[in-house]
């Protein structure tokens, strides 16, 4: 069965704090939507290929309503743009999921550590811990107090939650905070990659530790890549790929006519059988199956995992 | 009225604000029998006139350049396909027919029903199309080379793609005269209800009828891609009703957009003769050279989509809820874009021309498409040295396609090869 896919209308708008607003989306039907539990995401699909997840933090018991904090990110391929700038009241959108990564385990104790909009996820999860009477405490920290999204929500908790923005507090003090574990608590992190590192340093090689990383989605040219070697099987070609360039760039510079369209890896112009050597998948069409099969490939954003690739061109 | 193209700095209904740039306004009818038969020097017209204009015939907006046609495509959100991409708008009037869920629709709506599609559609499932597809290919060119002279429309671009498309759909064999005259109904329905859209429609609902039947589960064949979209039905990503109508884009979109593609590529080549002798001499540039015709005399001319806002194209205001035809055909021989546009060149590197749209709604069933042009072409490099003209190619007017109904011509049998 297919995971839950609909279109949901956007509800309600509002902003929380510097650079984040929060969404309220009901089922564009009005029908209730698919149940969910602490920890869960789920995917907006944007349009343009551009799909981006988002935690849910609203209260997994009301099945009209879906709420999510969205943040500015500065650096985006625009999905949070899109959502801060155009979407509005109203509008309709397709949702994927809800899903979960990040299941909220049974525990006598709990430590929660969030960074700026990290804290999402952790919403649901203090309100089941706090209603079943566990203990816990939330470490929360943010660049500046008013970029930190939710703090109305938190306020009645109390002294429960730690609240660090860094400006005033510098980084957070997860050693300090780690004391105050037991055997059997349990430590749910969510934040930036360098806050969750020193989670895990901080937490050593005991079996505590629950985070939950949003990996970046997939990125036609990044840092990583590296040059290999392209052998032209029909026309004997050996040819090297720059980090920079693409195969299919780099097939056409020698003058070797090869048929292209959207060059990003969605329409299927460019595949060419592949001889030998393994492929480093970056489209959007092939299938798993044909990723690990690894005979066919789409040269204007896939590359190579080894050192050189035969191709049948 | 005159016919040469007039500046106006504020034409068309309440445009919002300043026009920032004067736009110019002309009184082609781009549907008329006139302009389809010739459009060329038309589109030159309305092209040099500015990235935008006015035709104040049906009071819209039109592009002519590449890259306004190119912006306009992509950017869905100002400029919507829901309200249809022909010239009615769905906000106003009645379609003729139920809107299509992909061609007339937007996101989300549309992203869902895609990603079907885009399965169904599948490189690997096309690739599986090959071997029949070049098998029927070989025989039908076999024997029109041993002929000499055939008509490159009425022998092959008409009869190649009604023989193996329907297949690999697995519709009924009977009724299939039924579906160019559906495609016709469909891209003469894009245009005016003019002339052309009366006489298309004739007959309408009897085909209508027959395609709807065709369309439903128990009339398709098992393994064909009609199967295949139902399948889907069963997963819940899409309901039966929407399958239906997903059977149904595939009838309407996939057929005549490659008899005229077809047609229009051996019509070329076939004008062309050195062009054609490379061809031959490597038959491996038959799909760049079929590429390359789309480009060159683009089978799909025309489209048109809806400003959801006020939008600046080209530095002209469009105000919201305004009609703009985008001129794809003209959009491929802008020489802003590309050098000697007018002249067809089989090695060209064709990539960001737009016979086959761009962005969201960009032909969901190219590679269906270029393999079957792939597989006629080269079939018929493999055993024709030579293809001249008999006599012009007849055009086949039509409110969108652009194409022939005859073009007969000569192949000269080459010498027996290797191969
Ligand atoms: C050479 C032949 C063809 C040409 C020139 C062509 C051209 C186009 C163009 C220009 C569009 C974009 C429409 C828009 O932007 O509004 C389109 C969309 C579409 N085409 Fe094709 N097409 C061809 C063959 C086919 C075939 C063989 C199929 C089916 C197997 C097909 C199915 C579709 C469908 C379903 C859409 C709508 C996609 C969407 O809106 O998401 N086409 N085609
Ligand atoms: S050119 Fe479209 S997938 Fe490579």
């Amino acid at each position: 069965m297919h995971e839950p896919e609909f279109v949901a209308v956007v509800r309600e708008k509002i902003v929380v704090s510097d650079g984040v607003v929060a969404l309220v989306l009901g089922h564009a039907d009005g029908t209730p939507l698919p149940s969910w539990r602490p920890g869960a995401h789920i995917d907006l699909v944007l349009g343009d290929g551009l799909v981006r997840q988002y935690s849910l933090c609203g209260d997994p018991a009301d099945a009209s309503a879906y709420r999510l904090g969205v943040l500015r990110e500065p650096a985006g391929r625009g999905g949070s743009a899109y959502v801060h700038d155009t979407l509005s009241p109203g509008d309709r959108i397709l949702v994927r999921g809800p899903r979960n990564h990040f299941e909220l385990e049974d525990a006598p104790s709990y430590l929660f550590v969030a960074g700026g909009i990290g804290v999402t996820p952790l919403l649901p999860m203090i309100a089941e811990v706090d209603a079943g009477g566990a203990r816990w405490r939330l470490l929360y920290g943010g660049r500046t107090r008013p970029s930190m999204a939710f703090l109305d929500v938190l306020d009645r908790y109390g002294d429960r939650v730690l609240v660090r923005p860094q400006d005033r507090h510098g980084l957070l003090d997860l050693k300090g905070f780690l004391e105050e574990a037991t055997r059997d608590t349990l430590v749910y992190g969510c934040g930036p990659e360098p806050l969750l590192a020193a989670l895990e340093d901080a937490c050593g090689a005991r079996d505590m530790l629950r985070v939950e990383r949003f990996a970046p989605k997939e990125s036609i040219h990044d840092d990583r890549d590296g040059m290999f070697e392209v052998v032209l099987a029909q026309s004997g070609l050996t040819l090297t790929v720059g980090p920079g360039q693409t195969v299919l760039e780099c097939v056409e510079a020698a003058g070797i006519p090869v048929l292209s369209s959207c060059q990003e890896g969605t329409c299927g112009t460019c595949e060419t059988d592949v001889l030998e050597g393994t492929p480093d998948h970056r489209d959007s069409l092939l299938t798993e199956d044909e990723r690990a099969e690894g005979t066919t490939m789409m040269i204007c954003v896939s590359r190579c995992l080894g050192e050189r690739l035969v191709l049948d061109l | 009225m005159t016919s040469g193209a007039t500046t106006s700095s504020g034409p068309g209904p309440s445009v919002p604000g300043p026009v920032p740039v004067p736009v110019p306004v002309l009184d082609d009818d781009p549907f008329s029998v006139s302009f389809l038969a010739d459009p060329y020097p038309r589109h030159e017209r309305m092209r040099e006139a500015g990235p935008v204009v006015w035709l104040s015939h049906y009071g819209i907006w039109a592009s002519a350049r590449h890259e306004q046609v190119v912006t306009a495509l992509t950017d869905w959100r100002a400029f919507s396909s829901a309200s249809g991409v022909g010239l009615a708008d769905f906000r106003k009037e009645k379609p003729w027919r139920v809107p299509s869920l992909l061609l007339e629709a937007d996101p989300p709506d549309h992203t869902r029903v895609r990603e079907v599609m885009t399965e169904v559609l599948s490189s690997r499932r096309v690739r599986g199309l090959r071997e029949e597809f070049a098998a029927v290919a070989e025989s039908l060119v076999g024997d029109l080379v041993e002929r000499g002279t055939f008509d490159a429309v009425r022998d092959l671009a008409e009869v190649f793609p009604l023989r193996v498309f329907p297949d690999a759909l697995g519709l009924p064999e009977e009724g299939r005269e039924n579906l160019m005259p559906y495609g016709g109904m469909a891209f003469n329905g894009f245009g005016p209800r003019n002339d052309l859209f009366h006489e298309a429609m004739a007959d309408a609902p009897r085909i209508q009828e027959w395609i709807n039947e065709s369309c439903r589960r128990e009339n398709l064949a098992a393994g064909g891609l009609g199967q295949d979209i139902w399948a889907f039905a069963d997963t819940g990503r899409i309901t039966p009703e929407q399958a239906a109508m997903l059977v149904r884009s595939l009838l309407s979109a996939g057929i005549d957009t490659t008899v005229y593609a077809i047609g229009n590529a051996l019509a070329a080549l076939a004008a062309h003769p050195g062009q054609w002798a490379r061809v031959h001499e490597n038959p491996a540039l038959a799909k760049l050279a079929f590429e390359e015709a789309i480009r060159f005399e683009s089978p799909v001319q025309t489209f048109f989509r809806t400003t959801t806002r006020a939008v600046d194209l080209g530095g002209v205001r469009i105000g919201p809820g305004e009609k703009i035809l985008l001129f794809l055909g003209a959009a491929n021989r802008d020489p802003r874009k590309w050098i000697n546009p007018h002249t067809l060149d089989v090695t060209r590197r064709t990539a960001g021309h737009v016979g086959f749209g761009t962005g969201i709604h960009a032909c969901v069933g190219q590679q269906v498409a270029r393999l079957e042009g792939d597989v006629v072409l080269t079939a018929l490099a493999r055993r024709a040295a030579m293809l001249s003209p008999t006599a012009a190619p007849e055009p086949r007017p039509n409110n969108t396609l652009r194409g022939f109904s005859s073009a007969p011509i000569r192949v000269e049998k080459a010498a027996v090869r290797g191969r």
